[in-house]
């Protein structure tokens, strides 16, 4: 077998960058549908997978590709596909699934713009109100926004590692600019990489409960053959996993799914600031649109503006407390993002009236330029 | 038709596949005169019969009243999404191929959404047994038109009888690629058990479809009450192995082709996986 972990400098794409995060990971199942700008993740992953003692397959769509990750994620394999807008869609039935039966599993979505089929070969951030709610029914999972290949690299990981600890869905929400860009990568040696796996239960068979959380809310996973007889079902289920049609086993079910994400929101939660100290106005962006407003910050600053950058690495869950207290002291808050507003009403939620918020949004299909920022604090705040 | 050989009831009230049933989760929701019991305690059978560890076996199944049956088997089972039994398995056992992996939904989850599921599966040769209980109607729903429901019958959307033509399925297995491709009904419960059984120690996908009565939601529309689907079973049906599965449509008038269809030797997807991608380079 061939070493898992490509330790050295590399110049690739965030494809490239997702897939090697992965194997880096762990992960050593990828359920596959080719579909562009994410297909690369997927070639990468058919190349590396078997040499690392894992195993690839190409789904007849992306509902198959989806499904496949559940199932192996049960015999407790890290597992993972990738997609763009239309997979995305397809996949959002089995993405419940992988909520309501608490299966740990990867989902990178290159996005691309939309809506239906688009501008495929073109970028955008119009799929962050799907990550958020895009399957049936009310629920909580992570979804992170990776701005660089080498973002892509520690992200992947970072949503395996969450995935495991958190026994649910995360999705890597990367897109078209940065999944097929090529920059540095620096890959570390494997010994300095941090990698968290599912726990996995202890005690009596015999009174095993599927579901029964532990400390941190998240319940022990055993694997198929493990010997515990598992029950895995959509239906709504007790901590038995069995189903139990009533409005209390519900409410149960609920609060264990919510719970588990939103009681932990200090250890999920990863953001950045950039030159936020003494700013009155900021900038609040994720992915690729980051990168815009780096540049933004500086020329805006150059121009006598105290203006910072606060950077959304987790999209999902939102952090809202974060973006309350920043509103309680600044001016006004930016979103800067590929669509025409989705984040940005989420920070107009939190700012709750505290700052005066605006949009610097895009139809889609390019990244948005520096200076669309720039004219809009010009045009709204004194220096 | 006999009952099987073995008791059904012991002094101490236990059942003899009782090691193989969810206790706590009985009484199930199958309705009176439902074939999906049968067909499920034929699988659990020839289970036992492999003597194979539970704990080397997984089933999943999709949605609807066959689909419930992941739901009362204890072993590691998986009731997923509508039609997305196959797919799920599939990553199950390309995951863990030491698994014996066995696929027990209904026809409408198969075939009509699931459809697409179904003949890649086949054609990949995907070790697993998928049983499907073929009652020629949306059974959970309250009885919709199926892609198995009879030309001309009733359903509560084909209230004129139904325009369309059903599935062959048997020959749709054959022409996908399955290796083993046998239909019963759920009165031949001792030929069904060893299908089920010879489906289970066969490598490659396995297709068995069991023909079962739905009195409730296709019977009550169509002039058949419970016993009258039996007889139809008994009196119309033709045992023929090796039989052109392109003769196996159901049509009772003529009557119905029973057997194993298919039974042939071709690599499966997760031994063609090692031979071509996995590369030795010591």
């Amino acid at each position: 077998m061939k070493p898992a972990v490509r330790t050295g400098n590399h110049y690739i794409t965030g494809d490239v960058a997702c897939a090697e995060g992965a194997i880096a990971a762990g992960c050593r199942f990828f359920g596959a549908y080719p579909i562009t700008p994410a297909t690369e993740v997927a070639e990468h992953m058919a190349e590396r997978l078997p040499d690392v003692g894992g195993t690839f397959i190409q789904m007849e769509d992306e509902i198959a590709a989806m499904a496949s990750i559940l199932g192996a994620s049960w015999t407790g394999v890290k597992t993972m596909t990738a997609t763009s807008g239309p997979g995305f869609s397809l996949m959002m039935e089995n993405l419940g699934l992988g909520v309501c039966t608490e299966t740990p599993c990867v989902i990178i979505n290159v996005q691309r713009t939309g809506p239906s089929t688009g501008l495929p070969t073109q970028t955008g951030q119009g799929d962050m109100m799907q990550a958020r709610w895009g399957s049936h029914g009310d629920y909580e999972l992570i979804a992170i926004a990776p701005s660089s290949p080498q973002d892509c690299f520690y992200h992947t990981i970072l949503a395996f590692n969450l995935s495991e600890k958190y026994r649910v869905p995360v999705l890597v929400m990367a897109d078209e600019i940065v999944g097929h860009m090529s920059e540095k990568v620096v890959i570390p040696d494997a010994r300095e990489i941090t990698l968290v796996s599912r726990p996995k239960p202890k005690g009596r068979k015999d009174r095993f409960r599927l579901y029964e959380p532990g400390p941190n809310g998240v319940a022990p996973m055993p694997a198929i053959g493990d010997g515990y007889n598992v029950h895995v079902t959509g239906l709504t289920h007790d901590e038995r996993g069995y189903p139990v049609m009533t409005v209390e086993a519900q409410e149960e079910m609920m609060t264990r799914l919510k719970g588990k994400i939103r009681n932990n929101l200090d250890d999920i939660i990863q953001t950045e600031e950039y030159r936020m100290e003494d700013a009155d106005i900021v900038i609040v962006s994720y992915g690729i649109s980051v990168r815009t407003g780096l540049t933004a910050v500086d020329e805006a600053r150059r121009l006598g503006y105290k203006v910072g950058l606060f950077r959304l690495i987790t999209v999902w869950p939102f952090p809202e407390q974060a973006i309350h207290a920043i509103a309680a002291r600044v001016k006004g808050l930016i979103t800067v993002e590929i669509n025409l507003g989705q984040v940005h009403y989420e920070v107009e939620r939190c700012a709750h009236g505290q700052a005066a918020t605006y949009l610097v949004g895009d139809a889609g299909g390019k990244i948005i330029h520096p200076d669309k920022v720039v004219s809009l604090i010009q045009e709204v705040f004194q220096p | 038709m006999s009952a099987t050989t073995q008791p059904v009831i012991d002094h101490q009230g236990a059942h003899p596949l009782d090691d193989l049933i969810r206790t706590d989760r009985i009484p199930h929701i199958w309705c009176p005169g439902c074939g999906t019991g049968t067909a499920f305690s034929s699988c659990l059978k020839a289970i036992k019969a492999t003597g194979i560890p539970y704990n080397q076996f997984a089933m999943v199944s999709g949605i609807g009243c066959s689909g419930r049956a992941a739901g009362y088997i204890k072993l590691d089972s998986f009731h997923t999404t509508h039609g997305r039994a196959i797919p799920f398995a599939s990553g199950i056992k390309m995951a863990r191929p030491d698994l014996n992996v066995i696929v027990f939904s209904g026809d409408g989850d198969l075939f009509a959404i699931g459809g697409n599921h179904f003949i890649h599966a086949a054609r990949r040769n995907m070790d697993m047994t998928v049983i499907c209980v073929n009652n020629l109607i949306y059974g959970m729903t309250g009885g919709q038109v199926a892609a198995t429901t009879p030309s001309n019958a009733k359903t509560t959307t084909t209230p004129f009888g139904n325009p369309d033509a059903p599935f062959n399925l048997p020959l749709m297995a054959y022409a996908a690629g399955a290796s083993y491709v046998a239909r019963w009904t759920i009165l031949h419960v001792r030929d069904l058990t060893n299908a089920i059984n010879e489906a289970l120690m066969k490598k490659g996908f396995s297709f068995i479809e069991v023909l079962a009565p739905c009195p409730v939601n296709y019977g009550r529309r169509n002039k058949q009450k419970s016993l009258d689907t039996l007889k139809l079973y008994r009196e119309k049906t033709i045992i023929r192995n090796g039989a052109d599965p392109a003769r196996a449509d159901i049509d009772f008038d003529r009557g119905v082709i029973l057997g194993t269809f298919i039974d042939r030797d071709r690599r499966t997807c997760d031994e063609l996986y090692d031979a071509t991608c996995r590369r030795n380079e010591d």
